[in-house]
C-alpha cells in the first residue's frame, strides 16, 4: 500500500468509499457531456453522426448517474459527515466568498471552503433536475407540448451550467496539485491542510498514525 | 445553506419548465434578429438543429449525383442533378417544425414539385405509396401516393437561394412541407413507388407515419402549410 511510505503527519482528506464516488460520478458525467456534445454541437454531430447509439449511450448513463451518489449515502458515513459540512455555511465562508470575488481563493476556510461548498450544493441540485429532465424528455408521450418544451429547454440550460461549472471545478483542481493528490490517495500534507483550510479540525479524520489505508 | 441552493435549483428549474416553452420563442425571436450570432450559442433559439442518424455520411459530388426512381412505375428513370435543374424549378418559404419541438421560421426552399418527377415516371395502376432511400444507407421515408402529389412536397436543391449543403442533406433532400421535419428525408437517392406504405426510420422508433403539424406525434403546434 502506498500508505506505508506516507508521513506519519498526513491527514486522511477522503476514504477510499469516497474517492470511489468521486471517480464514478465523474467517469459517468464525463460520458453525458460527451455523448451530449456529440448530439448537439452542429460541426461535432455533422462529424460523428449515429444519433439512436449516442442517444441510447447519454440515457443509459444519465440513469445511472445518481447510482454512486446512492450507494454513498447509504454506504459511507465519512461522505455523510462530509455532507453535513458542505451543507452549513460558517463566517468564514462569507469572507472567503467575498475575496473571491476578487478572483482570491486563498481565504481561509475549513475542511472545504465555499466555493466547494456552492459546487456540490449545485452538482446535487443539477443532477437531480437534469436526471428528472432527462426522463421527461425520453418518456414524453404522457406530456403536453408546452411541458415538453418547457423541459427541453430546462435540461438544456441546466447542461450550460454544467459545463460552466464543471470547467470551473477542473480549473480549481489544475491548479493545485496536492487538492488532485487528495482525491487519487485519499490523504493531504499537515502543511497543505493548515494553508489551505486553516480551520480544518481534522482530528477526528485519523492520522496516518490512527488509521491504516486497508 | 447547502439545502437551500439545491432548493432553488430546484424551483428555477420548475419555473423553466412551466415557463419554458414561452422562453424558448422569445429567444427564437431574440435570434432571428441578432447580428452577432452570438445567440447561435445558446441551446434552442430559432436554428437548425443538425440530426443524423448514420455514421458520416460522404458528400456526393454534384456531377456524380444521381436520383433513382422505380418501382411501380411505366418509365423507371434516373435524374443527374442536370436534369433536375432542367426541370420547372418551384419556390415556396414555408416554417419547419421538428417533433423535439424545435422551429425555423420562414425558411426558403427551392427545387422541383414531387409531382413533377411523378408526372415523369408515370406511376402504374397498383402503385399506393412513395418509399425513399439516402445516400447514408440507414435513413427513409415514405409518403401515400396522394400525399406526394400535394402542391407543397419538393425535392429540395436549393436553401435560402444557395445550393443545399452537405450538412442540411444536400445536394438533394425531400422537403415535406405540411409534415414534422423527420419526414424531409435527408441526401435523397432513390424514390421506390410501392404498392403499400412502407414506414419509415423514424417511425420504426414509435413516430407517426402521417406526420401532419399540429395534428400527430401527440403534438399541437401551429400548422406549416
Amino acid at each position: 500500500m502506498a500508505g506505508t511510505t506516507r508521513p506519519p503527519s498526513d491527514i486522511r482528506r477522503f476514504t477510499p468509499g469516497e474517492r470511489w464516488l468521486h471517480l464514478s460520478f465523474g467517469l459517468v458525467m464525463g460520458v453525458l457531456i460527451a455523448t451530449a456534445a456529440f448530439l448537439y454541437v452542429d460541426p461535432l454531430s455533422q462529424f460523428v453522426g449515429r444519433r439512436a447509439l449516442l442517444a441510447g449511450i447519454h440515457f443509459w448513463s444519465g440513469l445511472l448517474l445518481p447510482v454512486p451518489l446512492l450507494f454513498a449515502v447509504l454506504l459511507s458515513p465519512a461522505f455523510r459527515r462530509d455532507s453535513r459540512r458542505l451543507n452549513r455555511f460558517q463566517p468564514a465562508d462569507r469572507l472567503w466568498l467575498r475575496r473571491a470575488l476578487r478572483l482570491d481563493t486563498s481565504g481561509p476556510s475549513g475542511k472545504f471552503n465555499a466555493g466547494q461548498k456552492l459546487n456540490s450544493a449545485f452538482v446535487l441540485g443539477a443532477t437531480i433536475v437534469m436526471f428528472v429532465t432527462g426522463l421527461m424528455l425520453h418518456f414524453f408521450e404522457p406530456l403536453p407540448d408546452s411541458v415538453r418544451t418547457g423541459a427541453t429547454f430546462v435540461h438544456d440550460m441546466f447542461a450550460l451550467a454544467v459545463v460552466v461549472a464543471g470547467t470551473g471545478h477542473i480549473w480549481m483542481a489544475w491548479s493545485d496539485p496536492e487538492a488532485r493528490a487528495g482525491l487519487r490517495t485519499g490523504f493531504v500534507s499537515h502543511s497543505w491542510a493548515q494553508r489551505k483550510h486553516p480551520l480544518w479540525d481534522a482530528s477526528h479524520e485519523g492520522s496516518q498514525r490512527l488509521h491504516q489505508d486497508p | 445553506m447547502g439545502r437551500r441552493v439545491v432548493l432553488g435549483l430546484l424551483g428555477l428549474a420548475g419555473l423553466g419548465i412551466a415557463l419554458g416553452s414561452k422562453a424558448n420563442s422569445a429567444l427564437s425571436s431574440v435570434a432571428a434578429n441578432d447580428p452577432t450570432g452570438l445567440t447561435g450559442l445558446i441551446p434552442g433559439g430559432g436554428r437548425f438543429r443538425f440530426y443524423s442518424v448514420a455514421g458520416a455520411v460522404e458528400p456526393t459530388p454534384l456531377t456524380e449525383y444521381r436520383l433513382r426512381v422505380d418501382g411501380e412505375v411505366e418509365r423507371p428513370t434516373e435524374f443527374s442533378f442536370t436534369d433536375l435543374a432542367a426541370m420547372p424549378q418551384t419556390h415556396m418559404t414555408k416554417d419547419v417544425q421538428c417533433v423535439t419541438g424545435w422551429r425555423v421560421p420562414d425558411v426558403a426552399w427551392g427545387g422541383v414539385l414531387l409531382s413533377d418527377i411523378l408526372a415523369q415516371v408515370v406511376p402504374t395502376d397498383a402503385a399506393r405509396a412513395l418509399e425513399f432511400g439516402s445516400a447514408d444507407g440507414v435513413y427513409t421515408e415514405s409518403l401515400t401516393l396522394e400525399q406526394a402529389q400535394r402542391p407543397d412536397m419538393l425535392v429540395a436543391t436549393h436553401l435560402e437561394d444557395e445550393p443545399l449543403s452537405h450538412d442540411h442533406g444536400g445536394p438533394v433532400r425531400l422537403y415535406v412541407a405540411p409534415m414534422y421535419f423527420y419526414k424531409s428525408l435527408k441526401w435523397l437517392d432513390r424514390i421506390t413507388l410501392t404498392t403499400a406504405v412502407e414506414p419509415g426510420y423514424w417511425e420504426d422508433l414509435g413516430y407517426d407515419v402521417d406526420a401532419w403539424v399540429g395534428r400527430s406525434n401527440g403534438r399541437d403546434d401551429a400548422p406549416t402549410v
